[in-house]
């Protein structure tokens, strides 16, 4: 385990792109602290943003790791190039002759995809930690440490997407057309929904039960957004004679699909590679 | 003896096309092999099998005793196929030691062996600003980094400018002479034969011969004689039990010898009847024309 880990990450720590890029990935995280600056008038009355209650314990671990999330297209890009650099360097060739199996391959790329979530997943602990103790109403214990089942979701929300990614890469072998049809894939699943909804299933709920086994829907249903959930949001809405009955928690069924899909992926990444001729 | 490979009836089929066609063949240890063959003969797609890069379709094959799986027994061979391929934005010892972790052995290695290829200066280059022929030697050195038990070496010199290809010839007789057997893969007849004792010929996925270079061709070789009288040199010639074919060939006679005999042997009967000579060379044919020879007869 160890092994196959530090040759991946030989192979990563000489690459400049992979260390700009990284490095970037993790410099953004901790700008979600400076949505504590962002103040702006809105009709005469001055809002701050960490005034709306965002960096609230618990509320806080939902509102950043929803943010955090979006910010792994970033690594993305790491983990494609990665898997796709082999092709094109024609490194995997030679691993394989200098005596690594392509299980250990796999093996090892899958490894650096968990060590990048984990990293991930502390960075933004430890970020949430900062800006909580900073800017939250309540610092008892149990408070600040409820809803930490957010920060397992986005664990899993990393590792199911990355896992997608690395599979993209070894199916079409260069990067760019890799992220190109991640980016079509999330397209497919958006017009097949509506689709559904407006058209072949219209007026029931159909849609929505098919496309929360989508890889990416799913991943998405992991951590729902969290804008609605916001004092603000709420206050205006109720004025309106709206309210939003939504259900916020981490929910059990799109944990299961995302670990389904990132089997599939990871294992349909050795399938392929051991089938195909190098 | 140790039997190093042992290859029976392999078969890869790519579609309609068969690249390698029920071939069998072993390599035993300490000696130094070509695989011969015209391009497309199935040399590569041969390597790439036993190399785990290429999906057999039919047939076995088994490195040493067959015990260990081919991933873990590739860790004791070296091979180098088509173009040296390593990561572009690491240095050469950067490199190397990558192929340390993976074949998992010690990073001392890696000055040792970037000596052997003479590329000690040029370790902290960048493996991009290297020529070909420093990209070659540099993955022979990883090649060598196991201290392997069979070096393979698939079109060493391909695209290589003459110094290079003297350069690599060199080093791979160097590690030859220390006992490391090794299995060479070209379509260089030359190549070949300087360097290897024993051949696999292989053409459309055939193997057409397998064992020593020289006992591919039952003859005992041929004389080529000068002397200030040609006629009376061939005259002598003629009726001589050992002697077969003759022929001039510009001011030299070509003698084909229908038994073993030295040249020495020659020179004293020719004087014995008064010729003397003025050059006289004993030779086998050239691995070329034993090759087209045997290529010749299969068809």
């Amino acid at each position: 385990m160890l092994r196959l880990l530090s040759i991946e990450l030989h192979k990563l720590r000489f690459s400049r792109s992979t260390k700009i890029i990284s490095a970037v990935y993790f410099i953004l995280i901790t700008f979600i602290a400076l949505i504590a600056s962002i103040e702006f008038s809105f009709g005469g009355v001055n809002f701050r943003i960490a005034d709306q209650g965002i960096f609230n314990f618990p509320f806080i671990w939902h509102f950043n790791t929803y943010i955090a999330a979006i910010l792994k297209f970033f690594l993305a890009i790491v983990i494609v190039s990665m898997v796709s650099n082999e092709y094109s360097f024609r490194t995997l060739k030679q691993n394989l002759i200098d005596g690594l199996s392509k299980k250990e391959f796999i093996l090892s790329k899958f490894l650096t995809v968990l060590l990048f979530a984990v990293i991930s997943t502390l960075f933004v602990l430890i970020v949430s930690i900062i800006l909580g103790m900073s800017f939250s109403d309540k610092l008892e214990w149990d408070v600040i440490f409820y809803d930490l089942d957010y920060l397992g979701a986005y664990f899993l929300k990393l590792v199911g997407f990355f896992s997608f990614c690395l599979f993209l890469a070894v199916l079409i072998k260069r990067s760019a057309f890799a992220l190109g049809f991640l980016f079509i894939w999330f397209i497919l699943e958006q017009i097949t929904y509506a689709m559904m909804k407006w058209w072949i299933f219209k007026g029931t709920d159909i849609a929505d039960t098919i496309t929360q086994f989508y890889p990416l829907e799913a991943m998405s249903n992991l951590i729902k957004e969290p804008w609605t959930r916001l004092g603000l949001v709420q206050t205006a809405a109720s004025q309106l004679g709206e309210s939003f009955t939504k259900n916020y928690e981490v929910q059990l069924l799109p944990i299961i699909v995302v670990s389904v899909w990132t089997v599939i992926f990871i294992y349909g990444a050795y399938a392929l590679l051991k089938k195909r001729d190098l | 003896m140790n039997t190093i490979l042992t290859i029976n009836n392999l078969t890869k089929r790519f579609g309609t096309l068969t690249a390698v066609d029920d071939l069998s063949f072993t390599i035993e240890k300490g000696n130094v092999y070509g695989i011969l063959g015209p391009n497309g003969s199935g040399k590569s797609t041969t390597l790439g099998i036993v190399l785990n890069v290429v999906n057999k379709t039919a047939g076995n094959f088994h490195w040493f005793d067959g015990s260990s799986t081919t991933h873990e027994a590739l860790k004791n061979v070296g091979a180098i196929i088509e173009h040296p391929n390593f990561y572009p934005y690491m240095t050469a010892v950067q490199n190397l030691e990558l192929v340390c972790k993976i074949k998992g052995v010690a990073k001392e290695k890696v000055e040792e062996k970037l000596a052997i290829v003479d590329l000690l200066e040029r370790k902290d280059s960048k493996f991009k600003e290297f020529s070909l022929g420093m990209k070659q030697r540099l993955a022979i050195a990883s090649a060598l980094l196991n201290d392997p038990e069979i070096l393979i070496l698939d079109e060493p010199t391909n695209g290589l400018d003459p110094q290079g290809i003297h350069q690599i010839r060199g080093i791979i007789k160097n590690i030859a002479s220390q006992g490391t057997t090794i299995l060479l893969a070209s379509h260089l007849l030359d190549e070949v034969e300087k360097v290897c004792t024993h051949v696999v010929i292989l053409r459309k996925g055939k193997s057409l011969y397998t064992g020593t270079v020289d006992g591919m061709n039952a003859s005992h070789g041929f004389l080529t004689l000068q002397s200030n009288d040609m006629n009376a040199l061939e005259a002598a010639m003629q009726g001589h039990p050992s002697f077969g074919t003759m022929k001039r060939e510009a001011d030299s006679l070509i003698v084909y010898l229908k038994e073993p005999m030295d040249a020495s042997e020659v020179n004293r009967l020719l004087f014995e009847k008064g010729i003397s000579l003025s050059h006289l060379v004993k030779r086998k044919e050239s691995l070329e024309e034993q090759f087209l020879e045997l290529t010749k007869k299969q068809n």
